[in-house]
């Protein structure tokens, strides 16, 4: 048997191959046995680094620092479109758009389906957060793939497709209404969704890796991060006297 | 007796959000410690336990049962650690030399050359071992972090990472063999 590599060392000090051929080996060759020795210090010696131990009852504390941010339903798969925090949403949109229109026509003073401008405010910050937060899924998702041959991207680009049409409605309501932060990040996003939705289901390594690297260098995840965070600084005052939504 | 995850998430999924509460006390050191070694930072750490069970919690209609649920909430704590340590790479990339993986150059060394001497106190060789691990790229790291110190196999790390376990296990082996390039010197001049 020729020699093991480190990989394989790697493999058998994990426990991850168990292989009598490997063993036989390392018994019989003080080379390999040597090679092993020396990788098992380095391994052995990062059990050193330990992770502070949080307290028994860190738990707990976790709980009730996210519980009042729990709504009361999470979204299913199934019935994510018709959740009634996202119809809320989704109608408010609609009414936002329908109003934008009509009060291009008839009068900029107008108010808007009866909807106070806090309450629009925070319809809209609702919708726009959740739906940065889907596209940031796909985008990590795509970004973190590491696989070298052929990319099977179709889950990815149905998602994409989906999130299109309602970047768009959202870009231009952050438009009109004149948060510009918003409404660059989302035109960028667009642009990122579209690109994944029109490319082939299947990619080769280097139509993938130039996916990636746009994604990477236009630096959109990061973008999206920042105006999610600033959306919900902006929602929480909001939220808090919203008492029937939280816990 | 104890509540499965399994029928914690249903209760969740079936509208009782207080059974998130059972997830969240059972898996939240978990996935602290896995923070923790993926930022070396308690304070990056804390914060990203919270966003994760915030963030599992939304999705939580889209977790489909085939793997378990620690596996998934690990996928959304390893993303969540990955989406901050690349922000903070770029905030550093403008005082931060680095190479064309776009890892910190010198990030992985410790601030002087050992010396035997040195190296003779474990405390200081201790020292060398979080810039070892910081100086991995976020997917090493990650793939590192869940195969050495959560004990996890690599078709897991692959499910934690959504990539396959021919790319899991690569990463494995590209972060010993950087650990091993970073610690070895310093483990051998402490043997001698």
């Amino acid at each position: 048997m020729k020699h093991l590599n480190e990989d394989e060392l790697v493999l058998h000090y994990y426990g991850e191959r168990q292989d009598p051929a490997v063993e036989r080996h390392l018994a019989a060759c003080e080379d390999c046995r040597a090679h092993l020795e020396s990788l098992t210090r380095v391994l052995d010696a990062m059990n050193a680094l330990a992770a502070p131990e949080p307290h028994e009852t860190y738990g707990s504390r976790v709980w009730q620092r996210i519980a009042p941010q729990l709504t009361l339903s999470p979204a299913r798969w199934w019935t994510g479109w018709f959740a009634p925090r996202r119809l809320v949403a989704a109608a408010a949109m609609a009414a936002l758009l329908v109003a934008a229109f009509l009060a291009g026509r008839v009068s900029q003073r107008r108010q808007i389906a009866g909807l106070s401008a806090p309450v629009r405010e925070r319809i809209l910050l609702v919708a726009v957060g959740d739906h940065l937060e889907r596209s940031q899924m796909i985008l990590a998702e795509l970004v973190n793939n590491e696989s070298k041959g052929p990319v099977d991207i179709s889950d990815e680009q149905q998602r994409a497709e989906d999130l299109v049409g309602e970047n768009r409605l959202y870009r231009q309501a952050a438009l009109k209404s004149g948060d510009r932060a918003v409404s660059s990040v989302l035109d960028e996003l667009e642009r990122v969704l579209l690109e994944i939705a029109h490319s082939p289901s299947k990619l080769d390594s280097a139509e993938f890796d130039e996916i990636r690297q746009r994604i990477e260098t236009e630096g959109i995840l990061f973008k999206i991060r920042v105006v999610s965070t600033n959306l919900r600084e902006r929602e929480m005052p909001a939220a808090s006297v919203k008492a029937g939504r939280t816990l | 007796m104890e509540q499965s995850d399994a029928t914690a998430v249903a209760q969740v999924r079936a509208g009782n959000p207080d059974a998130y509460r059972v997830l969240v006390e059972r898996h939240s050191h978990s996935v602290f410690r896995l923070a923790f070694r993926m930022t070396g930072n308690e304070q990056d750490a804390e914060d990203l336990v919270q966003e994760t069970f915030l963030r599992a919690y939304r999705q939580i209609g889209k977790f489909d049962g085939r793997a378990s649920f620690s596996t998934w909430l690990y996928r959304i704590a390893a993303n969540c650690s990955l989406d901050l340590i690349r922000a903070r790479k770029r905030r550093q990339e403008h005082q931060t030399p680095v190479n064309e993986d776009g890892e910190e150059v010198g990030a992985a060394l410790p601030a002087a050359d050992p010396t035997p001497d040195r190296l003779a106190f474990s405390g200081e060789l201790k020292q060398l071992l979080a810039p070892a691990l910081q100086g991995l790229s976020p997917m090493e790291r990650t793939a590192f972090v869940l195969r050495h110190y959560e004990g996890m196999c690599i078709e897991e790390i692959g499910r934690v990472l959504g990539v396959n376990a021919g790319a899991a296990k690569h990463s494995v082996f590209r972060a010993v063999q950087k650990l091993r390039k970073t610690l070895e010197p310093a483990l051998s001049s402490a043997r001698s």
